[in-house]
Formats: structure tokens, sequence, C-alpha cells
């Protein structure tokens, strides 16, 4: 028995991180949210390490990793608030595509990081008044908000029925336009659909619902990995900065603040391997895993994200410093893909507490 | 990521299962000291069901230790609630200590009474001027000729009134700094000079009492480790204390229990379970009780495999692990409404009245084996490497 990450994986954790401390700094971090670069360097970076392949077979062309693989390198990337497309074109695209054993074509150029697969999923989990999809003999009408990667090369849009369909970017008919959210690490768009071309990828809801499991707990990987990084420059912070002729580390009420930071974030790791594990592994366990899991780092990263600014006093507060940029991207994660409460509530369902 | 505990331990797993299946009917249902938990107790350790590690010439089964072994025997056991024999602070705290510690003479006087339930313990550190700061301790021992004479007093000395026995914190060097003038006695609390009150709280029951100490004289060979040493031999013990007092498995077992009563309980017609946001804290609860379940497979792996790092992860399982049951328990009151409140004898209690006794009880481990808020000084000081608060003089 085994409960933790193999040699491999610590390695390959090792190699992601160093990668990204060394290629990927907070300055280039501000440089792609700021606009003046866009990511496609760190992705073709990424790429070199075979990150867009993690979960692509490598008969077409990817690494042929797990799920807990994946979890491992989103907590990477969650830690350094790396900008990448991972989780819509590494992470759903590929769900998506294997599962449906269509477009597979489109594998291969994704594993080297030469395409980028957007994901519209949000009309099909939680639909708002301002946007919907219907898609009827081969074409797609309507409008898609806060899709994932405004600089996609592909879409796959989801549907009411749980339908997931491929759009190409370049399509007769469709209109992108940029929605910037307060996380600018990672890009979201709007789509408009005037009766523009879209191919069934597949109709089968398992499919849909089998992907986004994977996303959730990805989602989650990269709170712990945000999170995780706030405690940690938290407690550097706190060793450094003296008040009252103290380092304001020696004071219990900053004390107690990163002892339950710690509290929070230890359980939570052991539930992301387990979830990452049982995606895999355990078939019956794995929607229900992926919600809790979702739904509670969700939870535990709000409140870390504000116990590490209030460690950090004013500094923390401002653009200086930079923490916002894991504050943003920790509530990014929780808007996107099912708000904890909704997630609470399938989790519910799915165990037949409610109907 | 490995789960399986391996196939070589199906063959053990079957025997401990029969054992189960044979024995479950004989278990006893008396309390501590009663003659047929100690017949239990005793047939526990002849098949290495209890006292599984400790030396046979110390009156022990003898194994090597095998934690996946002890996890089977606890997994087959919890399944049918089956009795897991005698528990209490001589066994799950003294014991490992005299073992480590303790001189040939001791091991061979104490062990295997005590772990055969022979000799009941309790232990004596808190005392009213030294509950968080415990070094602070001031209950002294003088030594008069061949013997210690004991003045002073304990309180939260849990099981006083059944014990045989105290394991005894004493302050022997006065002019000492304060962890080196601490030692640690044995004696009998049949001794002249003590006297026992019990303590009530709020549960309105005495699990707790207070322990004075006039003129109590004890031979000067009663003591583990060296003069000036006890501290260190406490700290060992309350080392084997912190991660026991909130199991997930337990969390788990009434959790279970909420769901049960959210099924059968309603309000105004209405199923509890129907009820979204009663539902909402019931999925939050959930939640918190699956990560602190796979941080507990998490800490057993790493006594398995010894190149895992879970230092962090096993200091804040009493922190977490209290706070989560007081408040799961809380949540089953705050369903049943003006129901929850049922205590004592009432037509109306649910669970025998268990919620609302392990609502308190709890609150009262949050404060017990160390506050809540002196774990937090331990994750930050040992875990996190933060300086600790300046020292201020001894009055």
């Amino acid at each position: 028995m085994e409960f933790g990450l193999s040699e491999e994986q610590t390695l390959l954790q090792d190699s992601v991180n160093r990668f990204l401390t060394d290629q990927v700094p907070l300055d280039t971090v501000r440089k792609v949210a700021d606009g003046e670069v866009s990511d496609a360097t760190v992705w073709q970076g990424l790429a070199d390490l075979g990150i867009p392949g993690l979960l692509i077979d490598e008969a077409q062309g990817g690494v042929g990793l797990g799920c807990l693989d994946a979890a491992v390198i989103s907590e990477c990337l969650g830690y350094h608030v790396t900008p990448a497309p991972f989780l819509s074109t590494a992470v759903i695209a590929p769900s998506v595509l294997a599962a449906a054993g269509k477009q597979e074509e489109l594998l291969g150029n994704i594993a080297s990081g030469g395409h980028r697969v957007g994901i519209a999923f949000g009309e099909a989990i939680g639909a708002r008044a301002d946007a919907s999809v219907s898609v009827d003999g081969g074409k797609i009408n309507g409008k898609s908000i806060f899709v994932l990667d405004g600089n996609a090369d592909d879409y796959l849009v989801a549907d009411k029925q749980l339908r997931v369909h491929r759009v190409r970017a370049d399509a007769d008919g469709l209109e992108r336009t940029d929605l910037p959210s307060v996380d600018r690490t990672r890009s979201t768009c709007q789509l408009v659909y005037n009766n523009v071309t879209a191919d069934l990828v597949s109709d089968d809801p398992n499919i849909f619902i089998g992907a986004l499991d994977v996303a959730r707990v990805m989602q989650a990987a990269d709170t712990l990995g945000a999170s995780q990084s706030m405690l940690d420059q938290s407690v550097v912070y706190a060793k450094q900065r003296e008040q009252f002729n103290r380092v304001i580390a020696s004071f219990q009420a900053v004390k107690h603040m990163c002892a339950e930071m710690v509290a929070d974030l230890e359980p939570c790791r052991s539930l992301i391997w387990y979830a990452g594990h049982a995606l895999d592994e355990v078939p019956d366990e794995r929607r229900l895993i992926a919600c809790h899991t979702k739904a509670h780092l969700q939870e535990v990263g709000k409140q870390v994200s504000k116990t590490s600014t209030e460690v950090h006093g004013g500094m923390g507060f401002t653009d200086l410093v930079g923490l916002h940029y894991w504050f943003k991207r920790i509530g990014a994660n929780r808007q996107l893909l099912g708000s904890p409460e909704m997630l609470r509530d399938e989790a519910a369902r799915i165990q037949g507490f409610a109907a | 990521m490995d789960l399986s505990l391996g196939s070589e331990y199906d063959s053990f797993r079957e025997e401990v299962r029969r054992f189960v299946e044979e024995n479950k009917d004989q278990q006893p249902g008396g309390g501590p000291g009663a003659a047929d938990g100690i017949a239990w107790q005793k047939k526990l350790i002849d098949n290495g069901y209890a006292a599984r590690t400790i030396p046979t010439q110390y009156g022990g089964f003898g194994a090597e230790p095998d934690i996946i072994k002890s996890r089977i025997i606890s997994e087959e056991f919890g399944r049918i609630q089956m009795n897991t024999g005698l528990g209490g602070q001589g066994i799950s705290m003294l014991t490992p200590v005299l073992l480590e510690m303790g001189t040939e003479e001791q091991k061979q006087q104490f062990v295997s009474k005590t772990i055969h339930g022979e000799l009941v313990w309790c232990q004596g550190y808190s005392e009213p001027g030294a509950g968080s700061d415990l070094a602070s301790l001031t209950t002294r021992a003088e030594l008069d000729g061949d013997e210690w004479v004991i003045n002073g007093q304990k309180i939260w000395t849990s099981t006083a009134h059944l014990a045989d026995w105290i394991f005894c914190l004493v302050r022997t060097e006065p002019d000492a700094p304060k962890h080196q003038g601490i030692s640690f006695l044995l004696f009998k609390m049949d001794t002249p000079g003590i006297e026992i009150r019990p303590l009530v709280d709020m549960t309105m029951n005495a699990n707790f009492n207070e322990v004075f100490f006039t003129d109590v004289r004890v031979p000067k060979d009663q003591i583990v480790g060296k003069r000036g040493e006890g501290w260190q031999v406490a700290n060992a013990i309350l080392g084997h204390e912190r991660g026991s007092l909130a199991p997930p498995d337990a969390a788990q077992a009434r959790l279970n229990g909420v769901i049960d009563l959210m099924r059968g309980e309603t309000i105004n017609g209405e199923k509890l379970m129907d009820n979204p946001l009663f539902r909402e804290r019931l999925m939050k609860i959930q939640g918190r009780v699956l990560a602190m379940r796979f941080n507990d497979m998490r800490l057993l792996s790493s006594r398995i495999n010894k190149n895992q790092d879970t230092k962090l992860a096993g200091m804040i399982v009493k922190l977490q692990g209290t706070e989560l049951r007081h408040e799961l328990e809380g949540l089953a009151i705050d369903i049943m409404g003006e129901i929850g409140l049922s205590f004592g004898r009432n037509p109306y209690l649910r669970g025998g009245g268990s919620w609302q006794y392990q609502y308190m009880y709890f609150l009262g481990l949050i404060i017990g084996g160390g506050t809540n808020q002196i774990q937090k000084n331990i994750i930050s000081e040992r875990g996190l490497g933060m300086p600790r608060e300046p020292k201020t003089e001894a009055k």
C-alpha cells in the first residue's frame, strides 16, 4: 500500500516546477496578463515537456499518463499562476475526443502544442439568461459566454442535451469577442454563432460528464497549488516584515492565521491525490468525488487567498507584490464549471439525497 | 498510488474475520475493571488482537510491528463494532513509555498487569495553575530519606476514582529552569494523604477529578527516567495522545448517523433531507470528512513507506478533527429543532442522547489534549519554522 506520489510523479513535478520557476516568473505572468505578449511561448515551452499531450495516448502522439499525473501538473501550474490553456486544451478536449473516438486527428496536433481547443461548456452546466445555444442539422445558433481560451483554433461547444460539437475558430458566421475577467492569466471569450457549421463529436451525456469530472479535479488541483503558493509567500513575508521591533511571524495573531491555512490545506492534498486516482481507477466514485473535491478546494482556496492577503497587510492589496494574481486565479477556478453550492447540490443528487 | 493492502494479507484478514465471527456473541458489557472485560482482554491478547507488539516477557502477544495487520484488525473489528478490548491512559500512554524508558524491574512489575486490566492508571499532569503552560506545574516532591514526600494538587484527572496507580509529574528541583526540574513518579492511589474530588463537566458527568496530595510518601525508586528528566518522559507520552483524539473513521460513522436522521425525521411533514439548506450543510461536512479520511490514509501510508514526509499532515489532525466533529454533532442538533435539545431522560431523545453529549464532549476535546490554540502554535513553530513568542520573565 502506498498512498502518495510515485517517484516518477515527483520527478515530473520537479521538472515542471523548475521550468516554471526559471522560464515563467511573475514578470512573464504580468506581461501576458497585460496583453504585452501572448501565452504562446509559455505553451510551447510546456509542450517541449510534453504537457499538452499528458492525457493523450502515445499512439496518438501524446505521453499517455493518467489523471493523477495531470493533477500533479495542474497543481504546479496553479502554484506559479502560469498563463496557459491547460484546462481547455490539455484536459477537457482530449478527454472528450478520446472518449468519443471522433476527430481524433486533432489529438496529435494538441499534443505537439500547435493546436488549441477552447471549451464552451457553460451553457450546458448552468445557463444564464444571457446566453444559450441550439444545434440543428449541423448548424449552431446562439451564444456562449465565458468560453475558456480566447485564442483557440477550435472550440468544443456543449448544448443543453449535453451533446458536444466542434466549431472551427475561423468558421463563417462565428463572432469571437474577448471577455476580460478578474483572472488575466487565462483568457475567456464570448462566441456568437450565426448558423455556424458544427460537427457532432459526441451525443453521449456520459462523455460530457466524464470530461467535466476530470476538469473539476484539475481546477481543484490548480487551486491547491495557488493556495500553497500563497501560504508559502505568507510565511516568507511574515519572517521578514518587522513591526514593534519584532518580525510579525512572532505574533500569535499572524502565526495562527498561517497555522489555519496549513490545517485547511494539508487534507486537500490527500483529497486531490485520491480524486486523481479515482478518475482512472474507481469509476463508481469519480463523479461524486469530483464534485466534492472541487467544492471543498474552492472553499479552502477562498479562505486561504483572503488570509494570505491579510498576512501581507497593505502590501498584499497592492499590484506591486502581485499576490492578487493568485487571489484571482483561485476566484476564477471557483466560478468556472460549477460553483461550490451547485457542486454540493449535485453531490447530494448523485447520492439520492435530493430529487 | 497503490491502495491495495496486498494479497499476502488476505489469509490474515480471513483469520481475523473468523475470530470476529466466532466470538462476536461473547463480547463483554461491563465498565472498566469488570471481570468479563478482563477475560475478554486476555482472549484478545492471546490471539494477537490487543497488546499485539508488546513483548511476550511483559505479557504481550509479541508480534513484529506490522501496520497493515493492525489496520486489518481495526477494519474487521470495526465492521461490526466489535469490542476492541481495554483502553485507558495506562495502556495507551504509560505502557509505551515504560517499554521505552522504564527499568527492567518496572517493566516486569507493571506492563503485563496494566495491559491485562489488572492495574488501572490515571495521569497526574495538569494543575489549576498549569494548563497550556504545563511545565510551570508546582506540585512538589522532596526527598526525605528513602521516600519522596509529595504536596500539591492535580486537576482534569480522568478515572482517578477508579485508578489503582497514578503516573504523575512533580517538581523535584525547585531551583532548576522549569523544564529541567520535573520528575515522573509512579505511586498507588490508596497511599495516605491522597484525596479525590469528582469534577462534573458540562455533560453532567464526572469524567474528571481533582486530586489533592498532602504529605504523600512514595518510595524513592518509583521514578521513570532520571530525576529532573520528567518533562522529556511526559512529552514522549503526549505524542501518543495527540493523533488519537479525533479519528476520521469515527467521523464517517457519525456522518452516516446524520444522514439516517435526515432521511427519517420530518419537519412540517417534509423530510429533513428534502430541505436544501440542511442538505447544503450536510454536503459541506461530507466534503471535509472525505478530506480528513484521505489525510488519514496518507498518514497510514507514511508509516509503511518511510520516505513520505507527512509532518504537517499529522500535526493538523487534532485541530481539524475535533472542530469537524463538534460541527458535525451540532448539525444533527440544529436539524432536529427543539427535539435536538433533548438530554437525559426525555422521551424524544434521538440516538440515546449521543448528539448533545458528543457536541459538548468535542468542545471539551477542542480544549483538552493541548488546546487548539496551542495546536496552532505548534503547527506554526514546529511546522512552519515561525519564531516563538518572546518569553516573559517568571513572576
